[in-house]
Protein backbone atom coordinates (compact mmCIF):
# COMPACT_ATOMS: atom_id res chain seq x y z
CA UNK A 1 0.00 0.00 0.00
CA UNK A 2 2.95 2.40 0.86
CA UNK A 3 3.67 1.64 -3.61
CA UNK A 4 1.10 4.10 -4.15
CA UNK A 5 2.24 6.84 -1.56
CA UNK A 6 5.72 6.00 -2.91
CA UNK A 7 4.50 6.32 -7.06
CA UNK A 8 3.46 9.67 -5.68
CA UNK A 9 6.39 10.88 -3.76
CA UNK A 10 8.09 9.95 -7.36
CA UNK A 11 5.59 12.27 -9.14
CA UNK A 12 6.14 14.81 -6.97
CA UNK A 13 8.45 17.51 -8.68
CA UNK A 14 6.02 20.33 -8.68
CA UNK A 15 6.86 22.60 -5.31
CA UNK A 16 4.78 25.30 -7.26
CA UNK A 17 1.46 23.46 -6.83
CA UNK A 18 0.37 24.77 -3.86
CA UNK A 19 0.98 28.27 -4.42
CA UNK A 20 -0.03 29.84 -7.82
CA UNK A 21 -3.49 29.51 -9.19
CA UNK A 22 -4.33 28.04 -12.64
CA UNK A 23 -3.88 30.01 -15.52
CA UNK A 24 -4.59 27.98 -19.07
CA UNK A 25 -3.13 25.02 -17.17
CA UNK A 26 -5.00 22.09 -18.14
CA UNK A 27 -2.92 22.58 -21.27
CA UNK A 28 -0.10 22.02 -18.80
CA UNK A 29 1.24 25.47 -18.38
CA UNK A 30 1.91 26.86 -15.78
CA UNK A 31 -0.17 27.30 -12.71
CA UNK A 32 -1.13 25.17 -9.05
CA UNK A 33 -4.38 23.49 -7.82
CA UNK A 34 -4.33 26.61 -4.86
CA UNK A 35 -8.11 26.61 -5.98
CA UNK A 36 -8.80 23.19 -5.53
CA UNK A 37 -7.38 22.87 -2.32
CA UNK A 38 -9.11 26.17 -1.19
CA UNK A 39 -12.15 24.59 -2.68
CA UNK A 40 -11.60 21.68 -1.19
CA UNK A 41 -11.32 23.22 2.17
CA UNK A 42 -14.50 25.17 1.67
CA UNK A 43 -16.23 22.25 0.75
CA UNK A 44 -15.36 20.26 3.28
CA UNK A 45 -15.93 22.74 6.87
CA UNK A 46 -18.87 23.77 5.28
CA UNK A 47 -20.32 20.34 5.39
CA UNK A 48 -18.92 19.46 8.64
CA UNK A 49 -20.16 22.26 10.17
CA UNK A 50 -23.66 22.25 8.87
CA UNK A 51 -24.02 18.21 9.37
CA UNK A 52 -22.60 18.90 12.65
CA UNK A 53 -25.59 21.02 13.76
CA UNK A 54 -27.60 18.17 12.59
CA UNK A 55 -25.93 15.34 13.85
CA UNK A 56 -24.99 16.51 17.78
CA UNK A 57 -28.72 16.73 18.25
CA UNK A 58 -29.84 13.69 16.85
CA UNK A 59 -26.97 11.86 18.65
CA UNK A 60 -27.87 13.17 22.09
CA UNK A 61 -31.62 12.85 21.48
CA UNK A 62 -30.81 8.95 20.90
CA UNK A 63 -29.01 8.85 24.15
CA UNK A 64 -31.20 10.99 26.61
CA UNK A 65 -34.14 11.50 25.60
CA UNK A 66 -35.07 7.50 23.94
CA UNK A 67 -32.94 5.80 26.25
CA UNK A 68 -35.76 3.80 27.11
CA UNK A 69 -37.23 3.48 24.01
CA UNK A 70 -34.58 0.30 22.88
CA UNK A 71 -36.57 -0.67 19.64
CA UNK A 72 -36.91 2.80 18.34
CA UNK A 73 -32.90 3.66 18.65
CA UNK A 74 -32.37 0.24 16.97
CA UNK A 75 -34.10 1.12 14.52
CA UNK A 76 -33.15 4.58 14.07
CA UNK A 77 -29.35 3.17 13.87
CA UNK A 78 -30.77 0.71 11.65
CA UNK A 79 -31.31 3.24 9.14
CA UNK A 80 -28.56 5.07 10.04
CA UNK A 81 -26.41 2.52 9.21
CA UNK A 82 -28.39 1.62 5.98
CA UNK A 83 -27.06 5.59 5.24
CA UNK A 84 -23.54 5.15 5.80
CA UNK A 85 -23.47 2.23 3.20
CA UNK A 86 -24.91 4.11 0.40
CA UNK A 87 -22.53 5.26 -1.93
CA UNK A 88 -21.32 8.64 -2.57
CA UNK A 89 -22.58 8.84 -6.18
CA UNK A 90 -26.49 8.91 -5.03
CA UNK A 91 -25.70 11.47 -2.73
CA UNK A 92 -24.31 13.46 -6.11
CA UNK A 93 -27.72 12.36 -7.71
CA UNK A 94 -29.39 13.29 -5.14
CA UNK A 95 -28.45 16.61 -4.51
CA UNK A 96 -28.21 17.15 -7.99
CA UNK A 97 -32.18 16.06 -8.01
CA UNK A 98 -32.77 18.70 -5.18
CA UNK A 99 -30.77 20.98 -7.04
CA UNK A 100 -33.57 20.96 -9.74
CA UNK A 101 -35.94 21.00 -7.15
CA UNK A 102 -35.14 24.51 -6.04
CA UNK A 103 -33.62 25.61 -9.30
CA UNK A 104 -30.69 26.03 -7.49
CA UNK A 105 -27.13 26.37 -9.95
CA UNK A 106 -24.08 24.23 -9.42
CA UNK A 107 -22.68 25.78 -6.51
CA UNK A 108 -20.48 25.70 -3.19
CA UNK A 109 -24.11 25.59 -1.35
CA UNK A 110 -25.47 22.52 -3.04
CA UNK A 111 -21.84 21.13 -2.79
CA UNK A 112 -22.16 21.74 0.90
CA UNK A 113 -25.55 20.59 1.19
CA UNK A 114 -24.86 17.31 -0.37
CA UNK A 115 -21.83 16.68 1.30
CA UNK A 116 -23.69 17.80 4.95
CA UNK A 117 -26.27 15.24 3.88
CA UNK A 118 -23.31 12.17 2.99
CA UNK A 119 -21.33 13.05 6.31
CA UNK A 120 -24.18 13.34 8.29
CA UNK A 121 -24.99 9.66 8.94
CA UNK A 122 -21.19 8.93 9.74
CA UNK A 123 -20.46 11.41 12.24
CA UNK A 124 -24.41 10.37 13.94
CA UNK A 125 -22.81 6.72 14.43
CA UNK A 126 -19.16 7.69 15.46
CA UNK A 127 -20.42 10.10 18.08
CA UNK A 128 -23.57 7.96 19.40
CA UNK A 129 -20.72 5.26 19.86
CA UNK A 130 -19.23 7.78 21.98
CA UNK A 131 -22.11 8.42 23.60
CA UNK A 132 -23.00 5.18 24.32
CA UNK A 133 -19.89 4.75 26.63
CA UNK A 134 -20.97 7.46 28.97
CA UNK A 135 -22.57 5.37 32.23
CA UNK A 136 -26.15 5.44 33.10
CA UNK A 137 -25.00 6.52 36.20
CA UNK A 138 -24.43 10.17 34.93
CA UNK A 139 -27.52 10.65 33.55
CA UNK A 140 -29.54 9.76 36.83
CA UNK A 141 -27.38 11.80 38.82
CA UNK A 142 -28.15 14.97 36.68
CA UNK A 143 -31.46 14.37 36.90
CA UNK A 144 -31.51 14.03 40.70
CA UNK A 145 -29.55 17.72 40.63
CA UNK A 146 -32.48 18.71 38.99
CA UNK A 147 -31.13 19.52 35.37
CA UNK A 148 -33.57 19.41 32.60
CA UNK A 149 -32.79 17.06 29.21
CA UNK A 150 -31.49 20.02 27.31
CA UNK A 151 -28.76 20.92 29.83
CA UNK A 152 -27.76 17.37 30.26
CA UNK A 153 -27.29 16.96 27.19
CA UNK A 154 -25.58 19.99 26.11
CA UNK A 155 -23.77 20.72 29.31
CA UNK A 156 -22.72 17.33 30.39
CA UNK A 157 -23.05 14.98 28.35
CA UNK A 158 -21.38 16.94 25.37
CA UNK A 159 -18.31 17.44 27.58
CA UNK A 160 -17.98 13.34 28.65
CA UNK A 161 -18.04 12.51 25.14
CA UNK A 162 -15.60 15.51 23.24
CA UNK A 163 -12.78 13.14 22.51
CA UNK A 164 -15.28 10.90 20.54
CA UNK A 165 -17.40 13.96 19.32
CA UNK A 166 -14.15 15.26 17.85
CA UNK A 167 -13.08 12.70 16.33
CA UNK A 168 -16.07 11.65 14.75
CA UNK A 169 -15.85 15.80 13.63
CA UNK A 170 -12.32 15.10 12.19
CA UNK A 171 -13.82 11.45 10.54
CA UNK A 172 -16.37 12.90 8.42
CA UNK A 173 -14.22 15.97 7.70
CA UNK A 174 -11.47 13.61 5.91
CA UNK A 175 -14.45 11.84 4.28
CA UNK A 176 -15.88 14.80 2.89
CA UNK A 177 -12.65 16.23 1.62
CA UNK A 178 -12.01 12.95 -0.06
CA UNK A 179 -15.16 12.57 -1.77
CA UNK A 180 -15.62 13.31 -5.33
CA UNK A 181 -18.33 11.51 -6.47
CA UNK A 182 -20.73 13.30 -4.82
CA UNK A 183 -19.16 17.06 -5.67
CA UNK A 184 -19.49 15.90 -9.39
CA UNK A 185 -22.76 16.61 -10.11
CA UNK A 186 -23.28 19.80 -7.30
CA UNK A 187 -20.38 21.96 -7.04
CA UNK A 188 -19.21 22.47 -11.29
CA UNK A 189 -15.59 23.23 -11.45
CA UNK A 190 -13.73 26.74 -11.93
CA UNK A 191 -10.14 27.59 -11.97
CA UNK A 192 -10.60 30.47 -9.40
CA UNK A 193 -11.32 30.62 -5.74
CA UNK A 194 -14.93 30.96 -4.69
CA UNK A 195 -16.05 34.60 -2.91
CA UNK A 196 -19.68 33.73 -2.90
CA UNK A 197 -21.80 30.85 -1.67
CA UNK A 198 -23.31 30.61 -5.25
CA UNK A 199 -20.09 30.27 -6.90
CA UNK A 200 -19.04 26.98 -8.19
CA UNK A 201 -16.31 25.51 -6.85
CA UNK A 202 -12.99 23.18 -7.54
CA UNK A 203 -12.15 20.39 -5.29
CA UNK A 204 -8.94 18.46 -4.99
CA UNK A 205 -10.46 14.89 -5.49
CA UNK A 206 -11.88 16.40 -9.01
CA UNK A 207 -9.02 18.43 -9.90
CA UNK A 208 -6.73 15.08 -9.96
CA UNK A 209 -9.64 13.21 -11.76
CA UNK A 210 -9.95 15.87 -14.60
CA UNK A 211 -6.36 16.10 -14.74
CA UNK A 212 -5.08 12.13 -15.22
CA UNK A 213 -7.73 12.52 -17.96
CA UNK A 214 -6.09 15.02 -20.09
CA UNK A 215 -3.85 13.59 -22.52
CA UNK A 216 -1.37 15.54 -21.88
CA UNK A 217 1.81 13.83 -19.66
CA UNK A 218 2.96 17.03 -17.63
CA UNK A 219 -0.88 17.49 -16.76
CA UNK A 220 -1.02 13.70 -15.85
CA UNK A 221 1.98 14.18 -13.76
CA UNK A 222 0.86 17.26 -11.68
CA UNK A 223 -2.72 14.29 -11.30
CA UNK A 224 -0.39 12.24 -9.34
CA UNK A 225 0.97 15.59 -6.99
CA UNK A 226 -2.12 16.83 -6.67
CA UNK A 227 -3.40 13.06 -5.25
CA UNK A 228 -0.36 12.86 -3.34
CA UNK A 229 -0.99 16.19 -1.37
CA UNK A 230 -4.86 15.11 -1.11
CA UNK A 231 -3.02 11.81 0.62
CA UNK A 232 -1.34 13.82 2.83
CA UNK A 233 -3.91 15.90 4.10
CA UNK A 234 -5.73 12.90 4.68
CA UNK A 235 -3.01 10.87 6.66
CA UNK A 236 -2.12 14.35 8.90
CA UNK A 237 -6.62 14.42 9.61
CA UNK A 238 -5.76 10.72 10.67
CA UNK A 239 -2.77 11.52 12.82
CA UNK A 240 -5.11 13.88 14.46
CA UNK A 241 -7.90 11.58 14.93
CA UNK A 242 -5.28 9.24 17.14
CA UNK A 243 -3.56 12.04 18.60
CA UNK A 244 -6.83 13.48 19.75
CA UNK A 245 -8.44 10.11 20.85
CA UNK A 246 -5.64 9.60 23.23
CA UNK A 247 -5.17 12.87 24.60
CA UNK A 248 -9.03 14.82 24.95
CA UNK A 249 -10.01 13.16 27.35
CA UNK A 250 -9.91 15.13 30.28
CA UNK A 251 -13.34 15.59 31.46
CA UNK A 252 -13.84 11.70 31.48
CA UNK A 253 -14.68 10.58 34.94
CA UNK B 1 -33.33 17.38 18.93
CA UNK B 2 -36.20 15.64 17.79
CA UNK B 3 -37.03 17.37 14.25
CA UNK B 4 -33.41 16.71 13.59
CA UNK B 5 -34.04 12.88 14.21
CA UNK B 6 -36.85 13.00 12.19
CA UNK B 7 -35.28 14.42 9.17
CA UNK B 8 -32.14 12.03 9.05
CA UNK B 9 -35.03 8.71 9.48
CA UNK B 10 -37.07 9.91 6.40
CA UNK B 11 -33.77 11.20 4.58
CA UNK B 12 -33.47 7.17 2.97
CA UNK B 13 -37.11 7.32 1.86
CA UNK B 14 -36.09 10.94 0.62
CA UNK B 15 -33.02 9.85 -1.62
CA UNK B 16 -35.44 6.73 -3.13
CA UNK B 17 -38.70 9.10 -3.42
CA UNK B 18 -36.44 11.86 -5.41
CA UNK B 19 -35.31 9.57 -7.96
CA UNK B 20 -37.71 7.66 -8.47
CA UNK B 21 -39.76 10.68 -9.03
CA UNK B 22 -37.32 11.79 -11.49
CA UNK B 23 -37.08 8.56 -13.57
CA UNK B 24 -41.08 8.26 -14.06
CA UNK B 25 -41.13 9.84 -17.61
CA UNK B 26 -38.80 7.09 -18.26
CA UNK B 27 -41.24 4.09 -16.26
CA UNK B 28 -43.78 5.72 -17.90
CA UNK B 29 -42.70 5.12 -21.88
CA UNK B 30 -40.96 2.10 -21.59
CA UNK B 31 -41.78 -1.35 -19.25
CA UNK B 32 -39.77 -1.72 -16.37
CA UNK B 33 -38.12 -5.41 -17.38
CA UNK B 34 -37.62 -3.77 -20.77
CA UNK B 35 -35.45 -1.10 -19.58
CA UNK B 36 -32.96 -3.53 -17.76
CA UNK B 37 -32.94 -6.51 -20.08
CA UNK B 38 -32.01 -4.91 -23.04
CA UNK B 39 -28.52 -4.41 -24.08
CA UNK B 40 -28.93 -1.65 -26.74
CA UNK B 41 -27.98 2.06 -25.18
CA UNK B 42 -27.60 5.01 -27.19
CA UNK B 43 -29.89 8.13 -25.70
CA UNK B 44 -30.06 9.84 -29.29
CA UNK B 45 -32.14 7.41 -30.35
CA UNK B 46 -34.14 6.61 -27.28
CA UNK B 47 -32.80 3.37 -26.41
CA UNK B 48 -32.15 2.97 -23.06
CA UNK B 49 -31.34 -0.44 -22.37
CA UNK B 50 -29.45 -1.40 -18.81
CA UNK B 51 -28.61 -4.41 -19.11
CA UNK B 52 -25.08 -3.94 -19.80
CA UNK B 53 -24.39 -1.66 -17.07
CA UNK B 54 -26.09 -3.79 -14.98
CA UNK B 55 -23.34 -6.60 -16.24
CA UNK B 56 -20.67 -4.25 -15.93
CA UNK B 57 -21.05 -3.90 -12.28
CA UNK B 58 -22.06 -7.31 -11.49
CA UNK B 59 -18.91 -8.28 -13.17
CA UNK B 60 -16.59 -5.66 -11.89
CA UNK B 61 -18.24 -6.43 -7.85
CA UNK B 62 -18.41 -10.29 -8.24
CA UNK B 63 -14.62 -10.20 -9.58
CA UNK B 64 -13.65 -7.96 -6.21
CA UNK B 65 -15.19 -10.00 -3.90
CA UNK B 66 -13.70 -13.31 -5.42
CA UNK B 67 -10.30 -11.42 -4.37
CA UNK B 68 -11.12 -9.74 -1.16
CA UNK B 69 -12.76 -12.08 0.42
CA UNK B 70 -10.34 -15.28 1.00
CA UNK B 71 -7.59 -12.67 1.81
CA UNK B 72 -9.45 -11.03 4.47
CA UNK B 73 -11.28 -14.04 5.72
CA UNK B 74 -7.13 -16.03 6.18
CA UNK B 75 -6.00 -12.54 7.59
CA UNK B 76 -8.78 -12.41 10.06
CA UNK B 77 -8.42 -15.96 11.08
CA UNK B 78 -4.55 -14.86 11.23
CA UNK B 79 -5.16 -12.29 12.94
CA UNK B 80 -7.39 -13.42 16.01
CA UNK B 81 -6.17 -16.99 15.74
CA UNK B 82 -2.88 -16.83 15.48
CA UNK B 83 -0.86 -14.14 16.22
CA UNK B 84 0.72 -12.48 18.78
CA UNK B 85 -1.97 -9.38 20.08
CA UNK B 86 0.81 -6.23 19.20
CA UNK B 87 0.09 -7.77 15.53
CA UNK B 88 -3.27 -6.41 16.04
CA UNK B 89 -2.09 -2.65 17.50
CA UNK B 90 -0.39 -2.12 13.89
CA UNK B 91 -2.82 -3.82 11.52
CA UNK B 92 -5.46 -1.28 13.29
CA UNK B 93 -4.12 2.21 12.17
CA UNK B 94 -3.13 0.49 8.52
CA UNK B 95 -6.66 -0.69 8.82
CA UNK B 96 -7.96 2.62 9.71
CA UNK B 97 -5.36 4.73 7.03
CA UNK B 98 -6.65 2.61 4.25
CA UNK B 99 -10.25 2.91 4.51
CA UNK B 100 -9.20 6.61 5.34
CA UNK B 101 -7.34 7.22 1.60
CA UNK B 102 -9.91 8.85 -0.85
CA UNK B 103 -11.02 7.31 -3.96
CA UNK B 104 -9.50 8.93 -6.22
CA UNK B 105 -6.26 8.47 -4.80
CA UNK B 106 -6.54 4.54 -5.38
CA UNK B 107 -7.47 5.33 -8.76
CA UNK B 108 -4.41 6.98 -9.23
CA UNK B 109 -2.90 4.19 -7.91
CA UNK B 110 -4.16 2.18 -10.06
CA UNK B 111 -3.58 3.66 -13.39
CA UNK B 112 -0.30 3.84 -12.63
CA UNK B 113 0.29 0.37 -10.89
CA UNK B 114 -2.03 -2.21 -11.96
CA UNK B 115 -3.09 -1.07 -15.69
CA UNK B 116 0.14 -1.21 -16.99
CA UNK B 117 0.83 -4.50 -15.61
CA UNK B 118 -2.06 -5.95 -17.04
CA UNK B 119 -1.51 -4.74 -19.92
CA UNK B 120 2.41 -5.77 -20.37
CA UNK B 121 2.61 -8.85 -18.15
CA UNK B 122 -0.92 -10.01 -17.48
CA UNK B 123 -3.16 -10.03 -20.53
CA UNK B 124 0.06 -11.49 -22.85
CA UNK B 125 1.15 -13.91 -19.98
CA UNK B 126 -2.67 -15.12 -20.47
CA UNK B 127 -2.83 -15.26 -24.54
CA UNK B 128 -5.25 -11.95 -24.55
CA UNK B 129 -4.46 -8.83 -25.59
CA UNK B 130 -5.35 -6.24 -23.59
CA UNK B 131 -5.22 -2.56 -23.12
CA UNK B 132 -5.26 -2.95 -19.25
CA UNK B 133 -8.64 -0.25 -18.15
CA UNK B 134 -10.50 -3.75 -17.66
CA UNK B 135 -12.65 -5.26 -15.37
CA UNK B 136 -9.97 -7.08 -13.69
CA UNK B 137 -8.17 -4.01 -12.73
CA UNK B 138 -11.33 -2.39 -11.82
CA UNK B 139 -11.97 -5.86 -9.28
CA UNK B 140 -8.21 -5.45 -7.97
CA UNK B 141 -8.51 -1.88 -7.07
CA UNK B 142 -12.53 -3.02 -5.29
CA UNK B 143 -10.45 -5.50 -3.78
CA UNK B 144 -7.86 -3.45 -1.91
CA UNK B 145 -10.23 -0.45 -1.04
CA UNK B 146 -13.00 -3.35 0.35
CA UNK B 147 -10.75 -5.49 2.49
CA UNK B 148 -10.25 -2.86 5.41
CA UNK B 149 -13.38 -2.88 5.85
CA UNK B 150 -14.18 -6.41 5.53
CA UNK B 151 -11.72 -7.35 7.54
CA UNK B 152 -12.04 -5.20 10.27
CA UNK B 153 -16.11 -6.38 10.27
CA UNK B 154 -13.98 -9.82 10.76
CA UNK B 155 -12.07 -9.35 13.29
CA UNK B 156 -14.75 -7.89 15.41
CA UNK B 157 -17.23 -11.19 14.65
CA UNK B 158 -14.45 -13.93 15.08
CA UNK B 159 -13.69 -11.75 18.36
CA UNK B 160 -17.35 -12.17 19.62
CA UNK B 161 -16.83 -16.01 19.65
CA UNK B 162 -16.81 -17.14 23.72
CA UNK B 163 -13.02 -18.87 23.99
CA UNK B 164 -14.78 -21.90 26.10
CA UNK B 165 -15.79 -23.21 22.27
CA UNK B 166 -12.41 -23.35 21.18
CA UNK B 167 -11.14 -25.15 24.52
CA UNK B 168 -14.21 -27.10 24.19
CA UNK B 169 -12.72 -28.36 21.02
CA UNK B 170 -9.44 -28.71 21.45
CA UNK B 171 -9.81 -30.71 24.73
CA UNK B 172 -11.97 -33.38 22.30
CA UNK B 173 -8.82 -33.88 20.55
CA UNK B 174 -9.24 -31.32 17.57
CA UNK B 175 -6.09 -29.91 15.79
CA UNK B 176 -5.94 -26.26 16.04
CA UNK B 177 -7.09 -26.03 12.67
CA UNK B 178 -9.45 -27.95 12.73
CA UNK B 179 -11.21 -25.94 15.53
CA UNK B 180 -11.00 -23.23 13.32
CA UNK B 181 -12.25 -25.11 10.37
CA UNK B 182 -15.43 -26.66 12.17
CA UNK B 183 -16.20 -24.64 15.15
CA UNK B 184 -15.13 -20.79 14.77
CA UNK B 185 -16.37 -20.75 11.02
CA UNK B 186 -19.70 -22.50 12.00
CA UNK B 187 -19.75 -20.20 15.02
CA UNK B 188 -20.05 -17.42 13.01
CA UNK B 189 -21.05 -18.27 9.28
CA UNK B 190 -23.80 -15.65 9.70
CA UNK B 191 -21.19 -12.86 10.30
CA UNK B 192 -18.99 -13.86 7.58
CA UNK B 193 -22.03 -13.62 5.48
CA UNK B 194 -22.81 -10.14 6.62
CA UNK B 195 -19.40 -8.88 6.28
CA UNK B 196 -19.36 -10.01 2.44
CA UNK B 197 -22.72 -8.37 2.26
CA UNK B 198 -21.28 -4.92 3.13
CA UNK B 199 -18.09 -5.27 1.18
CA UNK B 200 -20.32 -6.01 -1.20
CA UNK B 201 -22.71 -3.05 -1.19
CA UNK B 202 -19.09 -0.80 -0.93
CA UNK B 203 -17.88 -2.14 -4.30
CA UNK B 204 -21.52 -1.46 -6.40
CA UNK B 205 -21.00 1.78 -5.39
CA UNK B 206 -18.12 2.59 -5.25
CA UNK B 207 -17.78 5.00 -8.26
CA UNK B 208 -14.26 7.32 -9.29
CA UNK B 209 -11.72 4.46 -8.59
CA UNK B 210 -13.28 1.91 -10.66
CA UNK B 211 -14.16 4.75 -13.23
CA UNK B 212 -10.57 5.53 -13.94
CA UNK B 213 -9.03 2.06 -14.90
CA UNK B 214 -12.45 -0.04 -15.56
CA UNK B 215 -12.51 1.30 -19.54
CA UNK B 216 -15.97 2.14 -20.25
CA UNK B 217 -17.32 0.44 -22.41
CA UNK B 218 -20.88 -0.40 -23.20
CA UNK B 219 -20.94 -4.10 -23.61
CA UNK B 220 -21.27 -7.10 -21.53
CA UNK B 221 -17.67 -8.62 -20.74
CA UNK B 222 -16.83 -11.83 -21.70
CA UNK B 223 -13.44 -12.09 -19.92
CA UNK B 224 -11.98 -10.53 -17.30
CA UNK B 225 -9.90 -8.67 -19.96
CA UNK B 226 -12.38 -6.67 -21.57
CA UNK B 227 -13.51 -2.93 -20.53
CA UNK B 228 -17.07 -2.60 -18.86
CA UNK B 229 -19.01 0.36 -17.52
CA UNK B 230 -20.62 -0.26 -14.55
CA UNK B 231 -23.54 2.01 -13.32
CA UNK B 232 -22.12 4.09 -11.18
CA UNK B 233 -19.55 4.77 -13.68
CA UNK B 234 -22.57 5.82 -16.05
CA UNK B 235 -23.89 8.12 -13.61
CA UNK B 236 -20.40 10.04 -13.13
CA UNK B 237 -19.62 10.40 -16.72
CA UNK B 238 -22.83 11.56 -18.09
CA UNK B 239 -23.54 14.39 -15.72
CA UNK B 240 -23.03 17.05 -18.14
CA UNK B 241 -24.99 16.38 -21.31
CA UNK B 242 -27.81 15.04 -19.79
CA UNK B 243 -29.63 18.42 -19.90
CA UNK B 244 -29.47 17.89 -23.25
CA UNK B 245 -31.48 14.88 -24.29
CA UNK B 246 -34.81 13.97 -23.80
CA UNK B 247 -35.42 11.35 -20.95
CA UNK B 248 -31.85 11.25 -21.04
CA UNK B 249 -32.07 12.56 -17.50
CA UNK B 250 -35.01 10.31 -16.36
CA UNK B 251 -32.45 7.22 -17.40
CA UNK B 252 -29.99 8.35 -15.27
CA UNK B 253 -32.03 8.76 -12.70
CA UNK B 254 -33.27 5.09 -12.82
CA UNK B 255 -29.99 3.95 -13.22
CA UNK B 256 -29.29 5.58 -9.89
CA UNK B 257 -32.97 4.33 -8.67
CA UNK B 258 -32.02 0.91 -9.96
CA UNK B 259 -28.14 1.11 -7.57
CA UNK B 260 -29.97 2.77 -4.75
CA UNK B 261 -32.39 -0.32 -4.51
CA UNK B 262 -29.83 -3.23 -5.25
CA UNK B 263 -27.55 -1.57 -2.45
CA UNK B 264 -30.24 -0.87 -0.12
CA UNK B 265 -31.16 -4.66 0.15
CA UNK B 266 -27.68 -5.83 0.43
CA UNK B 267 -27.30 -3.48 3.29
CA UNK B 268 -30.57 -3.98 4.75
CA UNK B 269 -29.96 -7.63 5.33
CA UNK B 270 -26.10 -7.75 6.16
CA UNK B 271 -26.89 -4.89 8.82
CA UNK B 272 -29.72 -6.99 10.03
CA UNK B 273 -27.90 -10.04 10.37
CA UNK B 274 -25.41 -8.09 12.76
CA UNK B 275 -27.99 -6.64 14.46
CA UNK B 276 -29.33 -9.93 15.59
CA UNK B 277 -25.77 -11.45 16.14
CA UNK B 278 -24.97 -8.83 18.90
CA UNK B 279 -28.39 -9.30 20.58
CA UNK B 280 -27.38 -13.08 20.85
Amino acid sequence: MIIILQKGIHAMSWEMISETPGGGFYFGKEGGILNAIIGSIYLSIGATVLSILISVPVALYLNIHLLHHKRIVTGIRFLLDILWGIPSILFGVFGFVLMIIFHLQASLLAGIITLGIMITPIIIRAFDEALKGIPEGLLEVSYALGLSRRQIAFEIFIRQAMPGLITAILVGFGRALGDAASVLFTTGFTDHIPTSLYDPTASLPLAIFFQLSSPIAEVRERAYAAAFILTIIILLISLTIRICTSRSSRYKI
Amino acid sequence: MLIATLTISVLPLCIGLGLLIESIPLLQKYHFWRLISHTAWSPMEGKFGMLSFIAGTLWVTGLSMCMAVPVSLLAAIYITQYAKPWLMGIIHPIMDILAGIPSVVYGVGGVLIIVPWISEKLAPAMGYSSSGYCILAGGIILAVMSIPYILHLQIEIFRTVPVELKEVSLSLGASYWETIKYVLLKQTRKGIIASIGLGISKSLGETIAVLMVVGNVPQIPANVFQGAYPLPALLANNYGEMMSIPLYLAALMFAGLLLFLIICLCNSISTWIIYNMHQV
